[in-house]
C-alpha cells in the first residue's frame, strides 16, 4: 500500500496575497495623508523626464518623494534627485518585470513619513506591472507618440487599470503617424472613465493641465 | 519573464501551505488559467518545472493547467460572446460597451499531497479530485447568428 494521496482545495487567486497586502498599504498611507501614484509605461516613453518636469511644478506646494523601480542600476533615482531636489529611492526588482505591494512598502519604509505625494515609477513594461496592485491610490500610464496610437488595443489591461493616461512627446506629432483622436477613442474603449492629458515635457505644452490635475487630486484626497 | 514571476509566487505559496499543513510532499498542482490572462501555458509549464526544484515539497510535483474560456458580456444587448474571437466589440450589436466575465483567472485550484497529520482521516487515495472540486457548470457563450 502506497502513501495516502489526498486533495486539498485551495481556490486561491495568484494575486490574492498581493491584493490584500496592497489594500493594507493603501489604508496605512491614507492614515498618514500620503497619496501614492503608480506610474507605468513602456521603456523610453518618458516617465522620468515627465516626472521631473511635473515635480518641479508641484514641489513648492506639496512635500514629494519618488521611488524608481528598475531591474538594475540607480541611474533614474540619481537623476530625479539631482534635477528636482526631492527625495528619491531606488528599488531593484532583481530581474522581476513588475513591482508588487511588498516591494513598494519596502521602498516607502526608506522614505520620510508623512509626505503629501509619492510617485512610484514602475518597471518599463506595458504588460506585467498592470497585473500587480502596488498599493497606490491611483495608477497612470504614460504613452508616447512614437509608440503608436494602437497601443491601448494591444495592451488592454494597463489602460483599463489607469485612471489617467498621459500622451507624452506630443512635440513629435508632426513626424509620426499618430492621431490624438484615434488614441483617445482607443483608450476610452478600454476605460470609459479614463482622463487623457497630452503633454510635451520638452516644450512644456500640457504640463500645466497635468500639474493642475494632481493639485486637485491630492487636495481632494487630503480633504476626505 | 512574466510567467516566471507568477510561478515563483505560486511555488512559494504552495510551499508555505505545505509547511502549514505539515505534509510530506505535494504530488500535483492544478491551476486555472484564463485564455486572456496573459499567461502562456507552455512558458508557464517550463518555468514551473524549473521553479519547483527550489522546494523539497515539490520536487516531483506535476502541473495541470485548466484553461478557462474568455467570455465577454455586452451591456447594450445583454448577451455574452467569445472574447478571443471578437475582442472588445460585441458581435451581435456592434457595441463596445462590453466587459470580460471570465478568462482573466490565474488561480491555484487544488493540490494533491502525501503525508501529514490528517492523512489517515482524510480522503482515500482513489478519490477523484474532480469530484471534490467540481464547479457548477459555467455559462457558455451565445453564438452569433
Amino acid at each position: 500500500m502506497g502513501a495516502a494521496v489526498r486533495t486539498i482545495l485551495l481556490n486561491k487567486s495568484v494575486y490574492a496575497d498581493n491584493d490584500a497586502e496592497a489594500e493594507l498599504l493603501r489604508q496605512r498611507l491614507k492614515a498618514q495623508g500620503t497619496y501614492l501614484v503608480n506610474v507605468m509605461s513602456s521603456p523610453g516613453a518618458g516617465k522620468t523626464t515627465t516626472l521631473i518636469r511635473l515635480i518641479r511644478m508641484l514641489k513648492d506646494e506639496f512635500s514629494i518623494g519618488v521611488m524608481e523601480a528598475d531591474i538594475d542600476s540607480d541611474k533614474d533615482a540619481v537623476q530625479v534627485a539631482a534635477e528636482t531636489g526631492v527625495a528619491s529611492v531606488q528599488l531593484h526588482t532583481d530581474g522581476m518585470c513588475h513591482l508588487d505591494a511588498g516591494m513598494t512598502a519596502q521602498g516607502l519604509a526608506e522614505m520620510e513619513k508623512g509626505l503629501d505625494l509619492v510617485f512610484l515609477e514602475n518597471v518599463g513594461n506595458l504588460v506585467c506591472p498592470a497585473e500587480y496592485d502596488t498599493g497606490a491610490h491611483m495608477s497612470i500610464t504614460i504613452l508616447s507618440v512614437p509608440e503608436g496610437d494602437d497601443k491601448p488595443l494591444k495592451y488592454p489591461l494597463i489602460f483599463e487599470k489607469s485612471s489617467l493616461v498621459v500622451i507624452s512627446k506630443i512635440d513629435a506629432l508632426p513626424y509620426f503617424d499618430f492621431s490624438l483622436e484615434k488614441v483617445q477613442r482607443n483608450i476610452l474603449c478600454r476605460n470609459r472613465d479614463a482622463k487623457i492629458i497630452p503633454v510635451s515635457a520638452k516644450t512644456g505644452e500640457g504640463m500645466e493641465e497635468l500639474a493642475e490635475f494632481f493639485r486637485g487630486t491630492v487636495k481632494a484626497f487630503k480633504a476626505k | 519573464m512574466h510567467e516566471l514571476g507568477i510561478v515563483m509566487h505560486v511555488v512559494d505559496s504552495i510551499e508555505s501551505t505545505a509547511k502549514e499543513l505539515g505534509v510530506e510532499k505535494v504530488t500535483k498542482l492544478r491551476m486555472e488559467v484564463g485564455e486572456v490572462s496573459t499567461v502562456v501555458p507552455e512558458l508557464f509549464t517550463d518555468a514551473f518545472d524549473w521553479a519547483k526544484k527550489r522546494t523539497q515539497y515539490m520536487q516531483d510535483c506535476d502541473l495541470e493547467l485548466i484553461i478557462i474560456q474568455g467570455i465577454s458580456y455586452c451591456r447594450t444587448c445583454r448577451r455574452t460572446y467569445e472574447t478571443t474571437k471578437y475582442a472588445k466589440q460585441c458581435p451581435f450589436c456592434g457595441s463596445y460597451d462590453t466587459y470580460l466575465v471570465t478568462g482573466n483567472e490565474i488561480t491555484i485550484k487544488d493540490i494533491q499531497v502525501i503525508g501529514g497529520p490528517d492523512a489517515e482521516a482524510d480522503a482515500p487515495p482513489d478519490t477523484d479530485p474532480s469530484q471534490v472540486t467540481a464547479d457548477p457548470p459555467q455559462d457558455t457563450a451565445d453564438s452569433p447568428q
